[in-house]
């Protein structure tokens, strides 16, 4: 099934051309409306009539994360205000979060690109999907809502939370897909057998549409087995849109659609592009992007790239699992934890000094963080309880500024490893 | 000082195996002498309440090692051998409205006892001398 087949399976040299137009327009755009990405340009010396061939895109400046926040709120806006529709905000490091705006346009291209992967893994309207996405802020819920309303399933709202609720919703009113993060459909399997449900007796859940957080083969076969259905990986990230692009039938790979999104993989070391197949950094240029430019923009993910045409007849390029991180930005169930921001919550906690280390294990079905802290002399007391009031304390602190539990522990001043230059303060043992 | 202030050594001990023995070999480098003492343990660290010859001097030398030392007020009731003889100073304590947060035993050559942590040192010494309870002092260790 192919929800724009046109597009999909376009032979590749006319995507290129495509591809190429949609940068031209682009590029011209941005020159013109866009301070920031101007100004970038001109450092570099480059124009827009520079760019006479997809392949030009390398004459072109790369943007970071940091560019984001440099420029929050408003600054990187390519459009007026009163074209903005949609904000959607991700956590940053030091409480500075990232803001993306959308137009009426951005949403939609966002949209089609969750059709097109809904429809490659099998979803339409004679399905029912619980979207247990967070809603809100967090791009998931609302960007999956979307694209599955468009290709006629029936959403069934969920959100995160309540899991005891959400598989009595999901037995009664017979869903039959669910898009979540790998970790909560773990924890939804685990849940079900404690209360007595049967995957087989009881359910009919035929497919998963699984992101956010990494995961791996080996989950996917336990997930598949266990469930006795198809998980396929949901890729995206809110800078990109929010999820956006999945796999087929055939989960060879992330399909990525090239009139939405251009893909480089380029060498960790020097940054120069690398050719399909190999290992690298991905860049991402996303070519329909109307509300903030997202150019060349250093997603940090590790991955590779295929361009063969896929058994499934798509000829869009795919993406291999993204194997790691360049900078170490954790995703802990499915939240963004940066270590700056425990550095900052740290920093607001006189007992304790600035040395730390995090190291992250997964924990049955969940992931689970501890961060070692070494107390300041002057906080240390003779009683126990004194000082497991004030480990709760840090650990309160932390979920306040992180979302997220954190087991703390305390150290004695000088306990912990110091770095000369880089410092290395995750240790991340999850087997994923 | 109230002669029945007994000055203990709390010190900070990770919960690693290898860590009181180098924590003890400190103590050992510092020519420091324990009379009596407790561990008192959490998941991740323990600490180790000391009593100590000379603990003001003691302190300073394991600080000056880089242990995290902190001077706590105990006091010290005499305790006699013989069944029920826990009872008396126990109860005087509760009568008098005070909470014992730990304490742990000691066998010296010319006493034996129990040192107990309360907030208020200098209440309980009067709530026990009160009741006739003998305490001891800290020259008697």
């Amino acid at each position: 099934m192919f929800w724009n087949p046109k597009i999909e399976c376009m032979p590749a040299d006319q995507l290129r051309q495509l591809q190429y137009r949609e940068l031209k327009r682009l590029v011209n755009n941005l020159y013109s409306f866009n301070k920031f990405y101007r100004d970038h340009m001109k450092a570099q010396n480059v124009t827009p009539l520079d760019i006479n061939s997809i392949e030009d895109i390398t004459k072109l400046p790369f943007m970071y994360k940091q560019d984001l926040r440099d420029n929050y709120p408003d600054k990187m806006f390519t459009v007026p205000k009163n074209e903005i529709v949609r904000y959607h905000v991700s956590s940053g490091t030091s409480g500075k979060p990232t803001l993306v705006a959308y137009t009426r346009n951005d949403l939609d291209y966002w949209t089609e690109a969750l059709c097109r992967s809904f429809t490659a893994g099998g979803l339409g309207p004679d399905d029912t999907i619980q979207i247990s996405y967070g809603y809100g802020l967090f791009t998931g819920g609302l960007g999956a809502h979307y694209g599955a309303e468009r290709v006629g399933a029936t959403v069934l709202p969920s959100g995160t939370g309540n899991t005891e609720r959400q598989l009595e919703m999901m037995k009664d009113l017979g869903v039959t897909a669910i898009a979540c993060t790998p970790s909560y459909l773990i924890h939804l399997d685990t849940t079900a057998k404690k209360l007595g449900y049967d995957w087989k007796r009881d359910m009919v859940l035929k497919k998963a549409f699984l992101g956010a957080e990494p995961w791996s083969e080996p989950m996917r076969t336990r997930i598949q087995n266990d469930l006795g259905i198809k998980a396929y990986d949901l890729y995206g990230t809110s800078e990109q849109a929010g999820p956006m692009f999945s796999e087929c039938e055939y989960q060879k790979g992330v399909h990525v659609w090239g009139d939405i999104m251009y893909v480089e993989i380029l060498d960790r070391e020097t940054g120069e592009p690398l050719e399909p197949g190999n290992e690298g950094e991905m860049a991402v240029t996303m070519l329909k992007k109307e509300a903030m430019p997202m150019i060349r923009y250093r997603t940090r993910d590790i991955t590779t790239l295929y361009t063969d045409t896929c058994e499934c007849g798509r000829t869009s390029p795919r993406l291999a699992r993204i194997t790691g991180r360049c900078d170490d930005m954790l995703v802990i169930r499915g939240i963004n934890v940066f270590p700056s921001q425990v550095e900052y919550t740290l920093l607001q906690i006189p007992e304790v000094g600035d040395q730390y280390m995090i190291i992250v294990t997964r924990d049955g079905d969940l992931d689970k963080m501890v961060l070692q802290v070494e107390i300041r002399p002057e906080a240390f007391s003779d009683k126990v309880e004194d000082m497991i009031a004030l480990r709760a304390h840090i650990e309160s602190q932390l979920k306040k500024y992180l979302n997220i539990a954190v087991q703390v522990e305390l150290k004695a001043p000088g306990e912990l490893p110091r770095f000369d230059g880089k410092a290395s303060r995750v240790i991340d043992k999850r087997k994923i | 000082m109230n002669e029945y202030i007994i000055t203990q050594l709390s010190i900070f001990v990770n919960n690693v195996p290898g860590k009181l023995a180098a924590v003890a070999k400190t103590l050992k480098d510092c020519n420091v002498n324990m009379k009596a003492c407790n561990l008192a343990e959490s998941t991740e660290f323990g600490i180790l309440r000391a009593i100590v010859e000379d603990p003001d001097q003691s302190c300073e030398k394991l600080q000056a090692k880089g242990l995290i030392v902190r001077k706590t007020q105990l006091i010290g009731i005499k305790i006699t051998d013989v069944p029920g003889s826990l009872y008396g100073p126990a109860k005087a304590l509760g009568d008098g409205g005070i909470n014992i947060e730990y304490g742990y035993a000691f066998t010296g050559k010319k006493v034996e006892g129990l040192f107990i942590r309360v907030d208020d040192p200098e209440k309980a010494i009067t709530v026990l001398q009160q009741a006739g309870i003998a305490l001891i002092r800290a020259a008697e260790i």
